[in-house]
């Protein structure tokens, strides 16, 4: 019995998504198969892998990643630098958690100096996040898209109460926005429908399917984002053809088994190895259900993921 | 599998007699043809049809058991390539790489990290499967001796590998009686691997790396010789060569129903090179595509328990929600002042909630309801989370004896349950909660 290398047949392909400004461009997405299946056609070999940067000192940030980052948290400016100088990250992914109304409550104003004084400082593409609390987001997110027009960055997160907004200055200074919803690839594509609805170009649109740690939901995650790209390869669903981001340091690095110490939790080893591999299993697992964009906290977990991710990309 | 349920009632007795369980013969026939149950249900089915209906519903992985006793692992019948689409049905065995070479004292140390390697999750014993014992020292006689030393000091599943049949021989005249999968046929030894797979009627592994062409004939003429439990190594150690050949062995096998490649697969992580947490990472990538065996150059606890984690993941029944027990659990240190939190048993549910309260570092107690695996507001609309289960809940973990205050902290999104809780629980007074656990830390800490 001669063997017949199984080949499926796709119909749609992934979005390909432009990102940055001047000799910095990243490309998202733009794979014709199931991650990685280079045997089939044509998939990506390089994922862009980016590091969270918050404007102010999250305060409660476990051991490990204190270790790395230092007094750097202090200063979003210097932090973000060190992201991308030191930790060769591709993308910083900065997070305005000091405007949320319990962490501190700052203005759109205080936000856009941090914005702006990051910009300046880093060459790579931003993600500019707000502290997700849907109302205060979008209040921020006008003053901030413009404080950053035209530098190619992604906003977001854009959700069902407040996609308007952050459609129409994602649109008015040249922004590419991330679309989230709740766990569930029927509202996800409920959301890229609004949005497209609403005049937003869907080629500028990145879905967050919501990322979950393992342990704590990741098959959820991991169906959803898998069914996403199916739909959107094999049945050419335009709605569901967008790149997919993976934020998994934000969720991953809030469970014990990734916190604790080894003097906590003898039978769980060393704490520091234990999460690293918690955040690169868990980048790893929505890679292979289809993800294009990681946003991590730890940089041992991004360089584990872009070693494993070399490798994926040359299987034969 | 390949039958419909007409074709497959063809061949039952058409009695409709019920000894299956089933009202009628075409109602059990539609169960096997959806294999929710196996055709042994039916004691009157004659030996002819039964010997049709195996055949072809054979599931398109060969299922092969590895080991012995309450240690047997069960590893492929797989029929799907998503889990959206159908549960997994066997998780990847771990097995840890011994060498025979070794000292002595490092083989036993190697060997009591697997008989350690037991960790617990949402009520599941996780562990380190099999033994894979590796012929490095050449010499058959020392071969023999530590598999005798390894058998005698684990009751773990054993792997025997190496490409020479009379080391294979040696260590097998140790460990038959434990079933060992032995490792492995090649072009070049397989008549011999085979005859002894036959003789000893233990499981054997082909391995070929000169494509999945090449292994699927070897496979083919090793089935041929008589050895009917087969596992596949193609030769991938990287990341990517696993995938590429993982799937194609599993599309080839599942939905081309090719037979050549229809057999568990097995993967050697840390031959790709790299340190003990990229090894991890590769093994993840076999846990989530395809790998049935696993086989590991290094165990350490860090490595372990997100593997483990990733594992149960993926094999989770997506249809069954996961689920914790009934319980009053104590979150930190609480005393009979601290604050009392209710919430429903979908796992999911309760890691979350529980992590959310270690987070807040208030010592708390968290009661967590029997809601079948659904979560709160599921639970509530179903009414599996209502008034009169709590106020059960509350008397039946003897919550008044454990704790002085009479307040309940319950999920916001079921506010609407606050007084009916007070009717059913007299001298209670209800509190409601925030809607998201992202909130409970704050909620925790302005509390008290």
């Amino acid at each position: 019995m001669a063997f017949t290398v199984p080949k499926e047949v796709y119909n749609g392909k992934i979005n390909q998504v432009e990102v940055g400004r001047d000799q910095h461009k990243l490309i998202l997405g733009g794979e014709e198969v199931l991650p990685f299946l280079s045997f089939e056609g044509k998939a990506v070999s390089t994922v862009p892998l980016a590091l969270e940067v918050h404007d102010v000192n999250p305060g409660d940030w476990a051991p490990s990643l204190t270790a790395v980052y230092g007094s750097a948290m202090n200063d979003p400016v210097q932090w973000a630098r060190m992201c991308q100088d030191e930790f060769k990250a591709d993308m910083i992914c900065l997070r305005l958690s000091g405007t949320h109304p319990d962490n501190g409550d700052r203005s759109a104003e205080e936000a856009g100096k941090v914005v702006q004084a990051v910009l300046a400082a880093v060459k790579v593409p931003l993600i500019i996040l707000g502290s997700n609390h849907a109302e205060k987001d979008a209040a921020v997110i006008k003053h901030v898209a413009e404080v950053a027009a035209n530098t190619g960055s992604i906003i977001g997160k854009a959700q069902e109460k407040n996609y308007k907004t952050f459609a129409a200055v994602a649109t008015a200074y040249g922004h590419k926005l991330v679309a989230l919803s709740d766990l569930d690839i029927n509202l996800s594509k409920q959301l890229n429908i609004l949005l497209t609805q609403s005049g937003f170009d869907g080629k500028n649109i990145i879905i967050d399917a919501m990322s979950s740690t393992l342990g704590y939901g990741l098959e959820y995650t991991y169906s959803v984002m898998e069914r996403i790209r199916l739909s959107a390869l094999q049945q050419n669903d335009a709605m569901m053809q967008m790149p997919m981001i993976c934020d998994v340091g934000e969720v991953t690095w809030k469970i014990k088994e990734a916190k604790a110490s080894e003097e906590d939790q003898p039978a769980w080893g060393p704490a520091k190895p234990r999460g690293v591999l918690w955040e690169t299993l868990t980048a790893l697992s929505f890679l292979m259900a289809g993800g294009n964009l990681v946003v991590f906290r730890h940089p041992e977990a991004l360089g584990m993921v872009r070693k494993t991710v070399a490798e994926l990309a040359t299987a034969a | 599998m390949g039958l419909t349920g007409i074709q497959i009632f063809k061949y039952l007795p058409k009695t409709n007699c019920g000894d299956c369980k089933f009202p009628t013969c075409l109602a059990f026939a539609m169960r096997l043809a959806a294999a929710q149950v196996r055709l042994d249900a039916c004691p009157h089915v004659s030996e002819e049809s039964k010997k049709i209906l195996t055949e072809v519903s054979a599931p398109p992985i060969r299922l092969i058991k590895l080991g012995a006793g309450d240690r047997t692992i069960e590893i492929g019948d797989e029929t799907v390539l998503f889990r959206h689409e159908k549960k997994f049905n066997h998780p990847s065995a771990l097995a840890l790489a011994i060498a025979d070479n070794l000292s002595d004292q490092e083989i036993e140390s190697k060997v009591q990290e697997v008989n350690n390697s037991v960790m617990e999750r949402v009520g599941q014993q996780l562990r380190v499967d099999l033994i894979c014992l590796q012929d490095k020292s050449g010499d058959a006689g020392r071969f023999a001796q530590v598999a005798k030393k390894v058998a005698g000091s684990s009751t773990a599943g054993l792997i025997l590998h190496s490409l020479k049949p009379e080391i294979i021989k040696a260590g097998l005249t140790e460990t038959v009686t434990r079933n060992p999968l032995i490792y492995a046929a090649t072009e070049e030894n397989q008549s011999q691997m085979a005859a002894l797979a036959k003789e000893y009627r233990v499981p054997l592994a082909v391995f070929s790396d000169k494509g999945l062409e090449a292994l699927s004939s070897l496979a083919e003429k090793v089935a041929a010789a008589g050895v009917e439990d087969l596992v596949l190594d193609s030769g991938a150690r990287s990341s990517g060569r696993m995938l590429s050949d993982l799937t194609q062995i599993r599309r080839a096998a599942a939905k081309k129903k090719f037979k050549p490649l229809g057999y568990p697969t097995i993967v050697f992580p840390g031959e790709g090179g790299g340190d003990a947490l990229m090894e991890a990472a590769r093994a993840g990538i076999g846990i989530m595509k395809y790998a049935s065996l696993i086989v590991l150059n290094s165990i350490g606890k860090e490595s372990l328990l997100p593997l483990y984690t990733l594992r149960q993941n993926i094999f989770t029944d997506p249809q069954q929600p996961m689920q914790v027990g009934e319980n009053l659990y104590k979150v930190g240190e609480p005393t009979e002042t601290s604050p009392l939190l209710i919430t429903t048993n979908f796992s999911l549910t309760y890691f979350i909630v529980l992590g959310e309260i270690e987070n807040s570092k208030v010592p708390s107690w968290l009661l967590v309801a029997d809601s079948e695996g659904l979560s709160v507001l599921t639970a509530w609309a179903a009414d599996k989370f209502n008034a009169p289960k709590i106020a059960k809940l509350v008397k039946k973990q003897n919550v008044e004896d454990r704790i002085k205050h009479r307040n309940l902290i319950i999920p916001g999104y079921v506010s609407v349950l606050s007084g009916e809780i007070e009717e059913e629980l007299p001298g209670w007074k209800v509190l409601v909660g925030p809607r998201e656990a992202a909130n409970i830390p704050k909620y925790l800490r302005d509390m008290a």
